[in-house]
């Protein structure tokens, strides 16, 4: 692959064929719902790839621009009857942006340069600016600054992103969960747990939360302080011999060997982690390695639901019946195909009321960090999707990404209602600690009181 | 020769400058329609919004002596919307309003671009029934399946488009707008010209309206799935259920090959030492429908079927429905180019059929896989290959040749419901014979007189 000039061209012909132009895949995607033009299709995407490839087109500036209009959100492979692998075709053709320069920019080269090659390579410096942007809101700053006025010298976007910078949790995963729990009751499997970059950062709960639930059912869990990136985001933005790099780091850390299962807990990563093979196919140290990896990635809903996870053993009518609906990530959903998972989990909570979402499996514009880059299309997709959440009469949405946590968030700010949003083991993980037993056996966890989750405030 | 500028912009003053795309990236995005192996680059395209805009657009056309090829969503399976050389591709998707629907007389008025799913829905909100199914309805128009007059899954019992068009606007060729049909069930004035434009494909005219008929839901359905060691038997089974007066409303079947490829893609449990499968619906008056289901599983018995299951509630309905609805999906994912054939033959030659088409998938070590709709005898035989294998795609044309012979020999059509197109093209003088070329000819010289619309589909 280094080698080469092209990505797509060097890319197994038969994946670009494999798409027989039927137009099944046109309904579900966001971007030509909202155009009605090919080329904003996925099917219209591939012919561009195609044509790459077969050397009748340039890797162009408009074609660089298309391929980072594209959300990624992969609607497209669950609709599609051939099977086409969409999201390889995807990560190639934004390689191939990228290598074409089309789209050099200083600024763009400034924060990619800043985010995928320095930020997300080690994770360290992550938490740094975490704990730095942790201060700003914690020092009563933001709140300061938000009052003063001063953010209305600043230019439109960058208000608006200012007002989406997530709140930043008080302890990272590395202080909240040991690096040993272990199982609650009998031993049945030995598993690790990824902690992720942004859930670490913004949700690093429910790292917490994604530990207690598969203690106590028979888990030993085993949670590094320090962890990389996965490395799904240079992957999906065209980096992908930094995306190479972070996956052996990975597998070095966690040799599949001596886990029954490596869970994680955000979809965005999930996706990517699933296909680590594909990644290092080229790479004799780790190509064998790759492949056992791969078959023990698990979702965590997906993980839950294969061991048969317990049902909280609580008094249901004692608790208060929580109104809940499902929004499905992307990445879970047409990534991994998980669909009932997480559903059958949240059943599984006593008191529950799961109503179902209008066009649940619709993009809520998060992407990625394609609401950075792509803010008009994301705002119109957070909206269609706030308002078939108004319309179930929840007043909690789960869902198992950060990436739509926050988006999610961020779109319910302004509504009159209040609204939680949570990750659905989160939901999991309170229902466990409602039970009678004590939870001693859960090592550092139970430093650390009960997870309030994300409240919008009013 | 490309398109002289001064052509896109008289286009862009007729349409507005951001409904016209002449950029190569664009333009790709229209180089087919859902038909493999074919491949013709667009000129520009132009989103078209009124009827006015249409007129205006063929009488540039003809003015200029530019091919303009009329597209609804392109999932066309015989290339009817592929672009002509040098053609202005016009696109219909904006123009999808639902304008109308009558409920004192059962119609439905809907744009042309208004996907087949929308009108089955808004039907359906109104207590009603929009039958034609196609397979592709979630995306394509309503407009291309008129000029497809396409089929579905319920048309032994239903019908296909044309038995619920009940008038169209239209512009024809040279620019003049006009109203075909109207909302009577009894109409007899003059000839019936909407029924020239159903399965026009494109060729006569734009469809910029039509008016659909629309017809009570019925009440209740059953559904059931049935397994035979032989073909023979299916097809047996088949005949005798018409034989008793039963007309269901869904009689469709798999053969081997695509039972197989069913089961390695869903691990439904399915039989695999079946040549056939075979599901069955029947619905309508709940007291009939118990009678009929009773009926046709005795009748599946007596003809030795290997299991027939019937469906307890509607979600056992549709996981015995889902072996058949993911038939496509299984073959298409096996190879990387895929096939879809629609011959089709009198009900009482399909397992004859069925066994010509497994014998030339052997001799010409093709692999094809056959379903489709038993009822109507509508075979869709799906040839799974490679189009970057020429040896190979050289014995698909061979093979094709030999199963259109037959179905033709065997009183059939080469073509039940996807149209002639660019695809067919080749076969259809000698299918329908001199007289009806002849006439066809005149037919369409005499409404597009400078051969502008859609030039070189069905006949040249
Ligand atoms: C997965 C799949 C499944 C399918 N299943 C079925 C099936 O079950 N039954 C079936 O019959 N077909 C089926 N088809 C074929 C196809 O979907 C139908 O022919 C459909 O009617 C085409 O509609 P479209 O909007 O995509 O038309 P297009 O492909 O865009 O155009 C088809 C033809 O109609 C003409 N046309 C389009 N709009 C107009 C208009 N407004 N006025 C005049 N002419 C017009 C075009 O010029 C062209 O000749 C299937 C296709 C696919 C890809
Ligand atoms: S559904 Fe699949 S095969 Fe069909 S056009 Fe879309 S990507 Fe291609
Ligand atoms: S990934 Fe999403 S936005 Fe991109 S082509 Fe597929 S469906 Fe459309």
């Amino acid at each position: 692959m280094a080698d080469s000039d092209s990505h797509l061209k060097s890319l197994d012909y038969s994946v670009l064929q494999q798409c027989m132009h039927c137009g099944m895949c046109l309904p579900t995607c966001p971007t030509y719902d909202a155009t009605r033009l090919e080329r904003n299709s996925p099917r219209g995407r591939i012919a561009l790839m195609r044509a790459i490839a077969d050397g009748e087109l340039e890797a162009t500036r408009t074609f660089a621009e298309e391929m980072y209009f594209c959300l990624g959100c992969l609607a497209c492979m669950t609709a599609c009857p051939a099977d086409v692998n969409y999201a390889e075709l995807f990560e190639h053709a934004r390689a191939e942006a990228e290598k074409s320069g089309e789209l050099k920019s200083v600024k763009r080269r400034l924060i990619r340069g800043v985010t995928l090659e320095w930020l997300f390579m080690d994770l360290r410096r992550l938490r740094g600016l975490g704990r730095l942007m942790r201060l700003y809101q914690q020092s009563g700053l933001q709140t300061l600054i938000r009052r003063s006025g001063v953010l209305r010298l600043l230019p439109k976007r960058m208000r608006e992103l200012e007002a989406m910078t997530p709140t930043i949790e008080k302890a990272f995963s590395g202080r909240l969960i040991s690096p040993l729990t272990p199982p609650r009751g009998q031993k049945r499997y030995r598993v690790a747990v990824l902690t992720g970059c942004a859930q670490d950062l913004v949700f690093s709960s429910v790292n917490r939360d994604t530990v207690t639930v598969l203690s106590r059912n028979g888990c030993e869990v085993v949670t590094p302080a320090q962890q990389g990136c996965c490395g799904s985001l240079h992957a999906h933005n065209g980096e992908w011999e930094y995306a190479q790099t972070l996956a052996r780091r990975q597998i070095d850390q966690f040799p599949p060997g001596e886990y029954d299962a490596i869970i994680s807990n955000a979809a965005g990563c999930g996706s990517h982690l699933k296909h680590f093979s594909k990644l290092l196919a080229d790479d004799p140290d780790y190509c064998e390695a790759s492949k056992e990896w791969d078959s023990k990635l698990k979702d965590v809903h997906e993980w839950l639901v294969e061991i048969g996870f317990e049902s909280p053993k609580v008094n249901g009518s004692a608790m208060e019946t929580q109104h809940v609906t499902y929004h499905e990530a992307c990445h879970l959903c047409h990534g991994q195909q998980i669909f009932k998972a997480p559903r059958t989990v949240l059943k599984g909570i006593p008191n529950l009321e799961l109503t179902e979402l209008a066009e649940s499996t619709w993009c809520c514009g998060s992407a990625g960090i394609y609401n950075l880059i792509q803010p008009e299309m994301a705002t119109d997709l957070l909206h269609r999707k706030v308002g078939h959440i108004r319309k179930t009469g929840a007043d909690v949405v789960a869902t198992g990404n950060p990436g739509c946590l926050l988006q999610i968030i961020n779109g319910l700010e302004n509504e009159p209602r209040s609204y939680r949003v949570v990750h659905p083991v989160t939901l999991l993980a309170e229902a466990y600690r409602r039970e009678k037993t004590d939870v001693v056996s859960e090592g550092a966890e139970t430093l650390q009181p009960a997870s309030v989750g994300h409240e919008v405030a009013q | 020769m490309p398109l002289s500028d001064a052509l896109i912009e008289r286009l862009q003053q007729i349409v507005g400058k951001e409904n016209v795309l002449a950029e190569a990236e664009d333009l790709i995005p229209y180089s087919f329609d859902g038909t493999a192996a074919l491949r013709q680059r667009p000129d520009c395209v132009a989103f078209v919004r009124t009827p006015e805009e249409v007129a205006d657009v063929l009488k540039l056309g003809n003015e200029t002596g530019t091919p303009i090829v009329t597209r609804g969503a392109g999932t066309g399976l015989s290339g009817g919307s592929l672009p002509s050389k040098e053609a202005i591709v016009m696109c219909t998707v904006h123009m999808n309003q639902i304008l109308e629907l009558d409920r004192a007389n059962l119609t439905l008025l809907a744009e042309p671009g208004a996907t087949t799913q929308a009108v089955a829905k808004a039907a359906e909100e109104a207590g009603l029934f929009y039958p034609p199914d196609p397979g592709s309805m979630k995306i394509s128009t309503i407009g291309g399946n008129v000029a497809e007059n396409s089929g579905g899954l319920r048309g032994l019992k239903y019908g296909v488009t044309r038995n619920y068009v009940m008038g169209m606007e239209v512009v024809l060729p040279t620019g003049e707008i006009t109203w075909l049909g109207n909302k009577c069930v009894k109409d007899v004035a003059g000839y019936s010209l909407k029924d020239l434009f159903v399965g026009s494909e494109g060729t006569l005219g734009v469809i910029t309206k039509v008016l659909l008929r629309l017809i009570p839901r019925p009440r209740a359905k059953r559904t059931m799935v049935a397994t035979f060691a032989r073909m023979d038997q299916a097809a047996e089974a088949v005949s005798a259920i018409i034989a008793d007066h039963i007309i269901p409303c869904t009689l469709e079947f798999l053969d081997r090959t695509t039972i197989h490829c069913v089961e390695d893609y869903a691990q439904i449990g399915l039989p695999l030492d079946c040549e056939a499968l075979l599901l069955m619906e029947t619905d309508g008056h709940p007291a009939v429908v118990e009678e009929e289901a009773e009926e046709m599983q005795r009748i599946c018995r007596e003809n030795h079927c290997k299991e027939v299951r019937v469906a307890q509630d509607a979600q056992e309905a549709t996981r015995l429905a889902s072996a058949r609805r993911s038939a496509f999906s299984a073959l298409a994912r096996v190879c990387p180019t895929t096939i879809l054939e629609d011959a089709t033959v009198p009900r009482s030659e399909l397992a004859e059929m069925v066994r010509f088409v497994e014998r030339v998938a052997k001799r010409y070590e093709l692999k094809i896989g056959t379903f489709g709709h038993m009822g109507d005898g509508n075979l869709h035989p799906t040839f799974l290959t490679n189009e970057k294998n020429a040896d190979e795609m050289h014995r698909v044309e061979e093979a094709f040749k030999e199963i259109f012979e037959e179905a033709i020999r065997l009183g059939g059509s080469i073509t039940g419901e996807h149209g002639v197109g660019l695809a067919k093209k080749p076969f259809l003088p000698r299918f329908v014979g001199d007289t009806s070329m002849h006439v066809m000819r005149q037919f369409r010289q005499t409404l597009d007189p400078n051969a502008i619309l859609n030039p070189g589909k069905i006949f040249d």
